[in-house]
């Protein structure tokens, strides 16, 4: 672990489930305290979201997907273990890249993968697509496809738990995700500052998979370690392994912690490495086959596994069960949301207010106003 | 998906047909090889050739020091684009889409629009902005949107919006030479478009509309993408007997009212289409242009063809019913000549 | 509660344009009294009340145009009209506004059962609004009305076939067409529309080639736009509407020159004497009588010449030729927005300063738009004078349905052969122009040759 200030002051106590955390690339086995049956669920869902994945250039390719379509290949590791520092009464607020968190938030797949097809039985009634999941239940309040765009309304999410509560361990708390591109946005740095000034209780996760489309960390940020961002404004910041699911969660758990307990924000960075393109449609040959390679070298997925096999939590056959398995739910998400019906075109207006609001003058395009004369045409008649 | 489309060579000399992207690319390359001055910004244009690939190669021809990756962090390398011009460099800034001006849309419009006039013309901002606008890729509503109007609305800035690779050639050129802050708006669907580009030094005046295609029985104006269907409609209703004039605004501020009347005024019905939503649109301020200058000449009211009012819905079927197309364009074409009886002419028939 | 309509003000009148009301909305109007000037094609004419009560409401503004028959105003206080004119218009608000201070607004637009109420609404007249009320209008597209003021076409006439009934285009051309085929016996009858073409309908391949006809016709009128469009583009024109006067001047000198065909015959005449005459009937009449014009002596001698030839004195009327028994002389009176030309009605039979009183008359009502109906009428013959503009010589356009017109030039100091000897004379151009389906060669000549004589001898005219 690497911090630029000391951790909370309160060291805090991890649950028992939790170990303690990791330094960056370093693979250690699991803790004796690890219950073996949460490991085992970490490497489901890791699975489960590389297949899913997986699937979904496929389905992108085959024209079932359209528009943007960004994967969390190589990020499984964190994105499981920062879900996993979550409660449920946590708010989640996410960049574009959002398939895997929506997934091991506890969605559907089925519901995920609707949306990808933009169906009406996707999460976000197939209005959003890829880039925009959203599950109120699941307090995931949003994937959001402009750059920063998520970081303001996650802090003023914060502020309505810090106006609406005490901090103390009952707290809820946000989690607010971001590239590590992000962060060189102007509304990163207000967002921080805002939580800072106002002690709110956050976390800003930056999901550091060193490459901002085509642009490397280092060619992008003045400070390329991420973490230290925070100074400027006193939040505390830590960089975790990203390729290491319980160092993941567990760093995330202490930040939630001092969240929730102090409304103290902070800043987490976990790096890890995106493993293929930008999105479906890159073919990223910005970079190298050494560094390919590498990168297929440092994939969580498969070290994962080793891991916890070598740690006696899993043996072969369980691992290949549970890819099987992950096949099949995928399978039959891709099924699901095939079968489900795009949103009838009649609803093109619904849910743009709240209120009923006669928004349109038209209904489409080029449709004549609502009375069906084109225009008024008679003056001064009575 | 296959690498760029974009040819390295681009010493054109004679008219050939090029696509609108390799149109752009080649010109932003003569402008920097003519000017030293010229110097590119922007999100992934270098390593990553440009999001949409129009940048390609530049880089390796020009370096880093012309052509410069930006951090993504619009507000501050549009800013910073102002400031160069301030000292006389020529940025020509890339903005990924439309959609993400809106985080510079403080320095574009309370800064480059409004400095020249604020400090006495004491300096100006010859820059440009080129960023690509448009729908119906299915990248949902925060990326999808036709903002140009917010421009358009704007004195101090200038805002050109070609159809094809020849006005992209000749208006790019015109943009960067410009003395003004120019927004140059592109459009997805254009890119692979392909067209006859003049070769040379070709220059399209920046405030001028195109007659883009002569007809004598209605008037449909638009720009950018909406032209190409304009003009698409237009050439199919010539089979029909209906003679309809297409005219490309090219540049939406200053815009050429005298060319949109002068049309209206000789066919007496006028019809704008526009990807943009209906209100308050670049279509009202054609209607309104056209009811001031050409009120006396309409046979019936102008109509606007625009996209529905919600924020673009991801899903397909969506997306198809919220855009304007060629057909909500002809039905409402249908609608005008319907509406003034007009009885087409006879077309001499392919058969004889 | 009545209507007043638009009166039939002259005989070739088809449309009125209101060019003053002179009562507004609320005044009491008895029987007889002048309610508005009304422009006609030939003069500005007043309207007359026939009914009695309070105007209710102006349907036509000022500088509005209807036909015949169109109503105007109404007259009346019937109930629910009033209603239709508070709610209906945009005055109820303007009503009060204006109200004087002190007395109390006029009570809204309550529908009062029809009590008369002889000095109430005299009272409240001046709380009036000053501004016109808007007409009821018909739905029309804005070219539709341009074309039909163009062409003359009354638009409320027409039956509007576009949505809601909007008058279109189309509609004015075929009332356009409509019109045009009716006086059209030398031409082929447009067809603009496919149903107005020949109910024949050979192969489609020639009723093809029976449509090009209108349409080159069209072609031409839409190369004149365009310049007219070019002109007006670059800013180089100004828009002057038409006033009735000049439409109608303009439509029936088409009229005129297209269906007439015309021939000139010219004439110098010796003007000394004439000049000489004058001047000395001047001096006579001294304080007494009118100053006789040189227009004056010519339309007594035209008179008199007339009688002579009566051949002269006639009107064609296209299945036969009309002599008219009596002789009235138009006189050409120039406008600022047109040509008007009021009569001197028996002038064979009105002496030298009869004519001249009467002409002068004639001349102020004209320029104060003030001739009436009577004194418009029944022309039989036209003189136009262009001699007080300094004009030597000019051809007239004939006053159809009139047979002949004269033009006068200026007297002026010419080299003329006197006794066989070159001398100095003053010299005045005659160009007698003829409606050769009326008049061949030798009568005009005949005709012209005694006038000429007669302005030699002025003194034959007075004895
Ligand atoms: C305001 C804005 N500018 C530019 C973009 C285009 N864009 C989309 S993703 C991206 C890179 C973001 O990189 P990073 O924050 O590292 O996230 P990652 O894609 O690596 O997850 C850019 C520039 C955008 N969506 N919004
Ligand atoms: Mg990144």
């Amino acid at each position: 672990m690497v911090a630029n200030t000391p951790g909370p002051a309160s060291s805090p106590e991890p649950g028992p489930a939790h170990g303690a955390r990791s330094d960056v690339g370093a693979v250690r086995p699991p803790g004796a305290s690890e219950d073996a049956e949460v490991l085992r669920g970490y490497y489901r869902q890791m699975a489960l979201i590389r297949a899913f994945e997986l699937r979904s250039a496929e389905m992108y390719a085959r024209a079932k997907i359209g528009g943007y379509c960004h994967l969390n290949l190589g990020e499984e590791a964190t994105v499981v273990g920062l879900m996993a520092a979550l409660r449920p009464s946590d708010y989640l607020f996410a960049g574009y890249r959002v398939h895997g968190y929506a997934l091991a938030r506890g969605a559907e797949p089925g519901r995920v993968m609707a949306e990808l097809f933009g169906r009406v039985t996707g999460m976000s009634g197939g209005r959003g697509g890829s880039m925009h999941l959203f599950d109120a239940g699941l307090r995931l309040l949003g994937g959001y496809g402009i750059v920063g765009g998520q970081l303001p309304p996650a802090t003023g999410a914060a502020l309505a738990i810090a106006y609406r509560g005490a901090p103390g361990p009952d707290s809820e708390a946000v989690m607010c995700l971001l590239g590590d591109g992000t962060t060189n946005i102007g509304a990163f740095h207000e967002a921080l500052n805002l939580a800072a000034v106002w002690r709110l209780p956050i976390v800003y996760a930056i999901v550091n998979n060193q490459l901002g489309m085509g642009t490397p960390v280092e060619a992008a940020s003045g400070e390329p370690e991420l973490f230290r961002r925070g100074c400027s404004y006193r939040i505390p910041g830590e960089r975790v392994d990203g390729n290491d699911v319980l160092a993941v969660r567990d760093a995330a758990l202490a930040l939630m912690e001092s969240a929730r307990e102090e409304h103290r924000p902070g800043l987490l960075e976990a790096v890890s490495y995106r493993i293929r393109g930008h999105s479906v449609v890159d073919p990223a040959r910005y970079r190298s086959a050494e560094e390919t390679q590498r990168v297929r070298d440092l994939d969580p997925l498969p070290a994962f596994r080793a891991r916890l096999i070598e740690g006696g939590v899993l043996d072969q056959e369980t691992a290949a069960r549970i890819d099987d398995e992950t096949e099949r739910t995928v399978t039959a998400a891709i099924e699901f949301a095939d079968t489900s019906p795009p949103p009838p075109v009649d609803t093109l207006f619904d849910g743009v207010y709240a209120t009923p609001v006669p928004n349109v003058f038209t209904g489409l395009p080029g449709d004549p106003p609502p009375d069906g004369q084109t225009t008024v045409t008679t003056l001064g008649e009575s | 998906m296959g690498r760029t489309t974009v040819g390295r060579t681009a010493e054109q000399t004679a008219e050939q047909a090029v696509t609108y992207r390799q149109a752009l690319h080649d010109t932003l390359r003569a402008e920097m090889l003519r000017d030293e001055d010229v110097l590119l910004l922007g999100e992934e244009i270098g390593v990553f050739e440009g999001s949409y690939k129009i940048t390609a190669g530049l880089l390796d021809e020009f370096g880093p020091r012309r052509v410069r990756d930006t951090p993504i962090c619009e507000e501050g390398f549009v800013g910073a684009a102002i400031g160069a011009a301030m000292l006389g460099l020529r940025p020509v800034v890339e903005i990924m889409t439309i959609n993400f001006s809106l985080l510079a849309i403080d320095q574009i419009v309370n800064h480059a629009a409004k400095m020249r006039a604020m400090f006495g013309g004491q300096v100006s901002v010859p820059m440009v902005i080129r960023t690509p606008g448009g729908g119906g890729q299915q990248l949902a509503a925060t990326h999808s949107q036709n903002l140009e109007v917010f421009y358009a609305h704007v004195p101090g800035l200038k805002v050109v919006a070609p159809s094809t690779p020849a006005d992209a050639k000749g208006l790019l050129a015109s943009a960067v030479r410009d003395d003004d802050p120019v927004l140059f708006l592109e459009n997805l669907a254009l890119y692979n478009t392909k067209g006859v580009v003049p070769g040379g030094d070709h220059i399209v005046r920046i405030g001028t509309a195109a007659v883009a295609k002569e007809g004598s029985d209605l008037t449909l104006v638009a720009y950018s993408r909406a032209a190409v269907i304009a003009h698409d409609v237009a050439r199919r209703l010539e089979d029909e007997g209906v003679s309809a004039e297409v005219i490309d605004l090219r540049s939406l501020r200053p815009l050429d009212r005298a060319t949109v009347c002068a049309s209206a005024r000789k066919t007496g019905r006028a019809i704008v289409l526009e990807d943009d939503w209906l209100s308050y649109g670049i279509g009202a301020e054609i209607a309104a242009t056209i009811a001031e200058g050409a009120f006396d000449y309409l046979d019936a009211p102008v109509r606007r063809v625009a996209a529905a009012e919600v924020p673009l819905p991801y899903a397909k079927p969506l997306e198809l019913a919220a855009l304007p197309d060629a057909a909500a364009l002809t039905r409402v074409i249908r609608e005008v000549l319907e509406a003034t009886r007009f009885v087409p002419r006879r077309v001499p028939s392919s058969q004889g | 509660m009545p209507e007043i309509f638009m009166p039939r003000l002259s005989d070739t009148m088809e449309e009125g344009t209101i060019s003053r009301w002179l009562k507004r909305e609320g005044d009491q109007i008895r029987r007889g009294d002048v309610l508005a000037e009304i422009e006609t094609d030939k003069a500005v004419m007043e309207l007359e009340a026939y009914e009695e009560g309070p105007l209710t409401r102006i349907l036509v503004p000022e500088g509005g145009a209807v036909p015949i028959g169109a109503p105007v105003a109404v007259v009346g206080t019937g109930a629910g009209t009033e209603t239709g004119t508070s709610t209906g218009t945009s005055t109820g608000a303007g009503a009060e506004a204006g109200a004087e201070p002190g007395q109390p607004a006029r009570p809204p637009a309550t529908p009062e059962p029809a009590t008369p109420e002889p000095t109430a609404p005299e009272q409240a007249a001046p709380a009036q609004p000053s501004e016109p009320v808007s007409p009821i209008r018909l739905p029309s597209s804005p070219l539709s009305r341009r074309l039909a003021s163009r062409h003359g076409i009354d638009i409320t006439t027409l039956t509007g076939s576009g949505p809601g009934g909007r008058v279109i285009r189309a509609d004015v051309e075929e009332a356009i067409a409509r019109r045009d085929e009716r006086p059209a016996t030398t031409r082929t009858a447009r067809t603009a529309r496919p149903e107005a073409a020949s109910p024949a309908e050979p192969t489609p391949r020639a009723s093809r080639a029976e449509e090009k006809t209108p349409e080159r016709a069209e072609t031409v009128r839409e190369g004149e736009e365009r310049e007219i469009e070019k002109a007006e583009k670059a800013g180089d024109v100004e828009e002057v509407p038409l006033t009735a006067v000049r439409r109608i001047t303009a439509r029936r000198l088409i009229q005129s020159v297209q269906q007439a065909p015309h021939f000139y015959l010219t004439t110098m005449v010796d003007a000394e004497p004439l000049l000489a005459f004058r001047a000395e009937v001047n001096t006579r009449l001294g304080e007494r009588g009118p100053r006789v014009t040189v227009t004056d002596l010519i339309v007594k001698a035209c008179a008199i010449e007339l009688r002579e030839h009566p051949e002269v004195n006639a009107s064609w009327a296209d299945t036969r030729i009309l002599r008219h028994r009596r002789v009235h002389i138009g006189i050409a009176v120039a406008l600022d927005d047109g040509l008007i030309v009021p009569v001197v009605h028996d002038a064979d039979v009105r002496t030298l300063t009869e004519i001249a009183r009467e002409a002068h008359a004639l001349a102020d009502k004209a320029r104060a738009g003030r001739l009436t109906l009577d004194e418009l009428g029944g022309g039989t013959f036209t003189v136009s004078n262009l001699g007080p503009f300094g004009i030597d010589h000019f051809t007239a356009v004939i006053n159809p349905p009139q047979a002949a017109i004269l033009a006068v030039g200026a007297a002026q100091p010419q080299p003329v052969v006197r006794d066989g000897e070159l001398a100095v004379g003053t010299m005045m151009a005659l160009t007698l122009s003829i409606d050769h389906r009326v008049l061949d060669g030798a009568t005009g000549a005949a005709f012209l040759t005694g006038l000429k004589e007669l302005l030699q001898q002025p003194l034959r005219m007075v004895v």
